[in-house]
């Protein structure tokens, strides 16, 4: 036991004596969770929007202030025709065309009906489809107001109401925080394990530890623990600064967190040691574990729902560690989920580090034999 | 130089397995991209409280369904029982009728639909409300043709260079960016941190080799290794996913050369800060990689970010190279409407490069 205390006592003298390293690890995720809470953003707001006005008339000028005040579009230019329009999109200068006919007052006063042109830049087929939305939204409310005054008989209508149930203000930042931050603990940790044993290896320290007195088991937990003591440090860093800069949602119990992260944590730190025992110098293991974080990454459901993914990928998804701690922080920080809610997702991660820690200590015992 | 040129492909070629990863990586990224990530929304699980159940409300909610966009998960009987479904997970969006839609509808000529969505997900339940929102007002309008009403003005929209509305056009170039960005940047800034850290750069700086030659053997093999990448991102695009190649293949290729020499240059310079290879593999991770994915308007669009993540953004080479890609493979635009973007690609180039080679000096 002693031996061990001193490893991990080494592996720490080794993490704060590296100038770059420590505040690497401190200030990076907090600077990731910034960057990434204001812009993982998919709101569209701003869009640039070129408009022909072949009318020139009082309705069309109202309409295109609609449109300019609404905050979701702003006037990026007034071509002449269609060709000069088309010109536009094509350098980027413009994400939407709008193509108000001739005559589209008098259409509109005689027979209370007239049709504009709409032109998306669609290459972002969401973002394409958001804009075409809000301008649907927007011609909605304003022939609302338009026919409002009219004498002929009213249409029926359907008031939509809506709710925003968790966030009602819609804020993307107390969405996207708890997730980031699964995500940014899961990443580092799975990295540093990963490369610091094949670090050992590379530099040929691994050997000289092999020939010590000290048992197998003593080095792997020398190199695990300090990891994993690090976790629950970046947790606390993290969800400090979630809370006093984006004022994130606690509704769940702190204590389920940090009880959480304690068992989720070993799924990667077994992880990066499966990668380290497949890997001969740190760029392999670098490269490597790039390779499974990614994907891991972009299908852990932070950036696009898990639903709308094939079956075959949700099948897969069961094997993304990831995918577990952004649903559970989500869950627990939002909305207020108890133990009991995600037991099912304890579970799994429970099995998760058993098994890829045990996969993790086979092939290194096959590789040192 | 040769000899060394050589020996540098060799290291390469003979490490198999970061080989096999560095043709892996762009191809299952970009077969994830277009097989799997998808913000496009299909099937969300929907709840119905609908105690009218009449011709109105029944239409309107087969209208949804068929649209492809929600699938009706339960049907509950009060409001009560929303929360808990949303608690579990189970649905993504409530729509809740009142009990006289219908009749109101016909003879009171107003009649209100409610929708919740579950914004613990804002991206989502925005989309989705945005969704039914349009379906409903198609519906309206539906009802209202029989009755003679007036229309109002209404708007015919076109889709201009994805009217199937494929997100590949979007996600290729994007992963693009990334790979190149990936290989350039990372294993340059890393191949020569390792130099380092095992003491052979010394050995290096002292053969008669000059260290323009050093810098050139160790580049050039990722040079070509990263066109070749672009190459099967490319061929991936078209062939599989159907990516549309509408301009010219040599401005292509020669915009591709462009943003490595960038981002080569980049790497070069985070290796002269580096003193390992794992402060160099953070440093290109989380000061290149992520903000390339991110504020590149890859995935997220730029228009709606904070003024500063905007300007920081513009510093990105990506930001200028993803609209070169994105116009000469889809939209067919020359060099003359790419001007800007290659111009402040090649100015990045070039201070990159001025800055890298000198502090590169100054180390000796």
């Amino acid at each position: 036991m002693p031996v061990l205390f001193f490893l991990i006592q080494k592996e720490f003298l080794q993490i704060f004596r590296n100038r770059i390293m420590l505040p690497l690890l401190l200030i990076m995720p907090v600077f990731q969770t910034v960057l990434l809470s204001f812009a993982a953003n998919y709101e569209i707001k701003n869009l640039a929007i070129a408009v022909t006005d072949h009318d020139r008339s009082a309705t069309s000028r109202a309409l295109i202030r609609k449109f300019t005040a609404s905050g979701y579009f702003r006037l990026a230019a007034l071509p002449a025709d269609a060709k000069s329009a088309e010109a536009e999109l094509a350098t980027d200068r413009a994400d939407l065309l709008l193509e108000i006919p001739p005559q589209m007052e008098r259409d509109f006063v005689r027979e209370k009906r007239a049709t504009i042109r709409i032109t998306a830049n669609a290459i972002n087929a969401v973002k394409a489809g958001m804009a075409i939305g809000y301008a649907g939204n927007m011609l909605r409310d304003f022939n609302q107001e338009l026919l409002a005054g009219s004498p002929a008989a009213a249409p029926a209508r359907i008031e939509i109401a809506y709710s925003n149930w968790y966030n009602p203000r819609l804020d993307y930042k107390t969405f996207m925080v708890p997730g980031i931050l699964g995500l940014i603990v899961s990443m580092i940790i799975c990295f540093l394990t990963a490369l610091n044993i094949v670090r050992e290896r590379e530099i040929g320290t691994i050997e000289q530890m092999n020939v010590t007195p000290a048992p197998k088991w003593t080095f792997i937990l020398g190199k695990l623990i300090p990891f994993w003591l690090l976790s629950l440090v970046m947790m606390a860093v993290g969800l400090t600064v979630g809370r006093l800069l984006f004022d994130i949602p606690m509704e769940g119990s702190l204590g389920l967190v940090f009880l959480y992260t304690l068992f989720f944590t070993p799924c990667m730190l077994g992880l990066g040691f499966l990668i380290s025992n497949f890997s001969d110098t740190q760029q392999q293991g670098m490269f490597t574990a790039w390779f499974f974080l990614v994907i891991c990454i972009l299908m852990s459901g932070l950036f696009t729902p898990l639903e709308s993914m094939p079956d075959w990928a949700q099948w897969m998804n069961l094997l993304n560690p990831i995918r577990y701690f952004v649903e559970f922080m989500r869950l627990v920080l939002l909305k207020g989920a108890g133990f009991e809610d995600i037991r099912h997702n304890f579970l799994s991660v429970l099995t998760y580090a058993v098994l890829v820690n045990s996969l993790a200590v086979a092939t290194y015992q096959k590789r040192v034999s | 130089m040769f000899p060394f040129l050589k020996k540098e492909f060799l290291h390469i070629l003979r490490d198999r397995r970061t080989l096999m990863i560095l043709f892996g990586m762009p191809v299952a990224q970009v077969l994830l991209f277009g097989f799997v990530l998808n913000n496009e929304i299909k099937d969300a699980p929907i709840a119905v409280l609908d105690p009218a159940g009449d011709y109105a409300s029944v239409t309107l909610t087969n209208k949804l369904v068929a649209s492809g966009y929600f699938h009706i998960e339960t049907r509950l009987g009060d409001a009560g029982a929303i929360e808990p479904e949303f608690r579990k997970g189970r649905i993504r969006m409530a729509l809740v009728f009142p009990p006289d839609f219908g009749r109101a509808l016909a003879h009171e000529g107003y009649a209100t639909v409610q929708l919740i969505g579950d914004a613990g997900d804002p991206n989502t339940a925005n989309a989705l409300i945005n969704y039914a929102q349009a379906i409903i007002a198609d519906y309206q309008t539906a009802y209202n043709q029989g009755t003679g009403a007036p229309v109002g003005i209404t708007a015919s929209t076109r889709m201009q260079y994805n009217p199937e509305q494929k997100a590949v056009f979007n996600f290729v170039p994007g992963v693009m960016t990334m790979i190149l960005m990936l290989i350039a940047a990372m294993m340059t800034s890393i191949t020569l941190a390792r130099e380092k850290e095992l003491g052979t750069m010394e050995v290096l700086l002292v053969s008669p080799l000059r260290p323009i030659q050093i810098l050139l053997g160790k580049t050039i093999p990722y040079l070509l290794l990263s066109m070749l990448n672009a190459v099967i991102v490319v061929l991936l695009g078209i062939f599989v996913f159907g990516m549309p190649m509408r301009g010219s293949v040599a401005l292509l290729a020669a915009e591709c050369f462009l943003y490595m020499f960038v981002s080569l240059a980049l790497g070069i310079f985070i290796s002269t800060r580096a003193k390992d290879q794992m402060t160099a593999m953070f440093f290109s991770a989380l000061g290149l990689l992520m903000p390339t994915m991110l504020l590149s308007g890859f995935i997220f669009p730029r228009e709606s970010m904070p003024w500063v993540l905007q300007k920081i953004g513009m510093a990105i080479p990506a930001t200028w190279f993803n609209p070169i890609i994105k116009g000469i493979m889809i939209k067919g635009v020359g060099l003359e409407a790419l001007a800007t973007q290659t111009m402040v690609l090649g100015g990045m180039a070039v201070f990159l490069l001025a800055l890298s080679l000198k502090n590169f000096k100054d180390r000796l």
